[in-house]
């Protein structure tokens, strides 16, 4: 189902820095759609944008065929912010982290009724955070600060969860245990949109992939997307690049080549002819 | 016992224990919030900031509160500006503002001290204070309790996580405003049960304390109410027999418990954090 329509969405800040233009796209439920850009290429624009908190200058976002402030008031968009952005401080322990997703569900006064304490257990549950629910956020690792954030989101309840770069800080492992739960969300109808500069864990993560830089660079399927060619695009020459072409692997015809792409976190490996354009495997941090 | 009862009998020292008490409060409940977010010198900075507002006020025969509304919005409208066309950082700016607006205070009452004295502004005079000026604190406290009780979800909301509480509908920007009109009303009030100078430990200590005894929010506000209350409310009542002032005898017995806390406090103490580290 289609749920966000970007309809020649542009930013251009009151100092008149341009953070976006012209974005057509549409995004869709049941995916994982993978926003990828060098930092300042508007990705937090785009979210910010699709979240509400600026309003394009140019262009409509609309979700589920509605404003984007009406679809806040439903609660159709959740939000998971970036590990750094939260304090890990502060007195609130699991439950009423979680708890606070329900928030736009309840009164003025906040009650919480039987519903939102069921559907706060619900969501714990299915993160594999139930038992957790007692302790303080700071006492948790890496990876299940991540889930109680997302189990915030689930409890919202919203169709579209936003990630703002998931995995830094977290290490291979936890990121294959959080890959596989993004997973079984999206098919459960949702769209999940991630930001992330990661390269090498868009191919195995990610449906769909959309390419920022200021404008809409390339957006669909990984397959096809996710080229070697798109990212020399949105990445110019900021990334390191190492090619092993036939000749330095093997001595038989092969033309295919393997081209490695890292900035600094898990490299992208690219393996095929011309550079490749089809994504057979990708780099782990071994 | 009819030693201790002694201060019942008179009439301005039950006020002034109820009334401490209350503003203590008021105070201890903001201080939760304010601790978290490293604002704490905001309360400082609006507590000197208002205080010209509050002798012109005087001078004027106006009610207190309404001065130093306008003087705390203006020293809040100066910051503002003067952070957004310098480079100056945050705390350059706050301080540059708020012992402008001090001195100003100052200058003024030393100038034409018949409305109020220095003494009463500095170090607060809740012994002495009169019937209006206490229906003012009275009526300030009561309002920003009330609104507290009703909102401290919303506000705790957004001061865990700002983007999130946008994207539920919360009204951010209108929330923080609410709170720092608050803190500054709050901070009226304080200025005068204990002075411009310790107001700040009014909206600081008890937050402080009561963030090393519990992690969780609704608990810390409800033992740094309490703790703010009653050491407010004891410490008006000690006042009588050490013939000191109360201000001074309500924070230093606030600062006698958050040692005390930061020492042996069941989880986060000093002591605990130490046999909790040699294993």
């Amino acid at each position: 189902m289609n749920i966000i329509e970007l309809n020649n969405v542009g930013v251009t800040y009151p100092n008149g820095q341009v953070a976006l233009e012209g974005v057509n796209a549409t995004l869709r439920t049941g995916t994982i759609c993978g926003l990828v850009g060098v930092n300042g290429a508007g990705k937090s624009t785009l979210f910010k944008a699709i979240m509400g908190f600026v309003k394009p200058t140019v262009g409509k976002v609309s979700i589920a065929g509605q404003e984007v402030r009406q679809a806040l008031k439903k609660n159709l968009v959740s939000y998971v912010p970036q590990t750094e952005e939260v304090d890990w401080n502060f007195p609130v322990l699991v439950e009423d982290v979680v708890m606070m997703g329900r928030y736009g569900h309840m009164g003025f006064m906040r009650r919480p009724a039987r519903a939102d304490h069921q559907a706060v257990d619900n969501a714990l549950e299915r993160v594999d955070m139930g038992a957790y629910k007692k302790r303080q956020i700071g006492e948790l690792s890496g990876g299940q600060r991540k889930r109680v954030f997302v189990a915030r989101a689930l409890a919202q309840g919203g169709q579209i969860i936003l990630l703002d770069e998931p995995f830094t800080g977290v290490d291979i492992k936890t990121e294959e245990s959080l890959v596989a739960l993004f997973r079984s969300l999206a098919r459960e109808d949702r769209l999940i949109l991630v930001s992330t500069h990661n390269l090498g864990s868009v191919p195995n993560f990610c449906d769909d992939v959309m390419l920022i830089n200021q404008s809409l660079l390339a957006h669909g399927p990984v397959e096809t997307t996710f080229t070697q060619s798109n990212l020399a695009k949105a990445f110019g020459g900021i990334l390191r690049h190492h090619q092993l072409v036939g000749a330095d692997l093997h001595d038989d015809e092969d033309r295919r080549s393997v081209t490695v792409l890292t900035d600094d976190e898990r490299p992208l490996v690219l393996y095929g002819e011309e550079g490749g354009q089809k994504i057979t495997k990708h780099g782990t941090e071994e | 016992m009819e030693l201790a009862l002694e201060p019942f009998a008179y009439n301005y020292m039950v006020k002034a224990i109820w009334v401490s008490a209350l503003v203590g409060g008021v105070c201890a409940f903001l201080s939760a919030y304010l601790m978290l977010k490293g604002w704490s010198l905001m309360g400082d900075a609006l507590a000197h900031s208002i205080v010209p507002g509050v002798v012109l006020s005087y001078a004027l025969a106006l009610p207190f509160a309404i001065g130093a509304f306008f003087a705390g919005m203006l020293a809040a409208l100066s910051m503002a500006i003067v952070k957004q066309r310098t480079r100056l950082r945050e705390d350059a700016v706050i301080g540059l503002i708020f012992t402008a607006f001090f001195a100003a205070g100052l200058l003024m009452v030393s100038i034409n001290p018949t409305a109020v004295s220095i003494q009463a502004i500095i170090f607060g005079n809740i012994l002495a204070i009169s019937d209006q000026d206490i229906n003012q604190v009275v009526i300030i406290s009561v309002v920003c309790l009330i609104v507290l009780c009703v909102k401290w979800k919303d506000l705790m909301a957004v001061f865990f996580d700002e983007n999130h509480a946008r994207s539920i509908g919360l009204r951010v920007t209108a929330l923080k405003v609410l709170f720092f009109t608050l803190l500054s009303a709050a901070c009226v009030a304080a200025l005068q049960t204990v002075g411009a100078i310790l107001v700040i430990a009014m909206v600081v200590t008890p937050g402080a304390t009561a963030y090393l005894l519990t992690d969780k929010f609704d608990r810390l506000i409800v033992i740094a109410v309490l703790l703010g209350s009653v050491t407010s409310g004891v410490g008006a009542y000690a006042s009588f027999f050490l013939d000191a002032n109360p201000g001074g005898l309500i924070v230093t017995l606030q600062t006698l418990i958050f040692l005390s806390v930061f020492l042996f406090a069941p989880k986060y103490g000093f002591f605990k954090r130490r046999a909790a580290a040699n294993g």
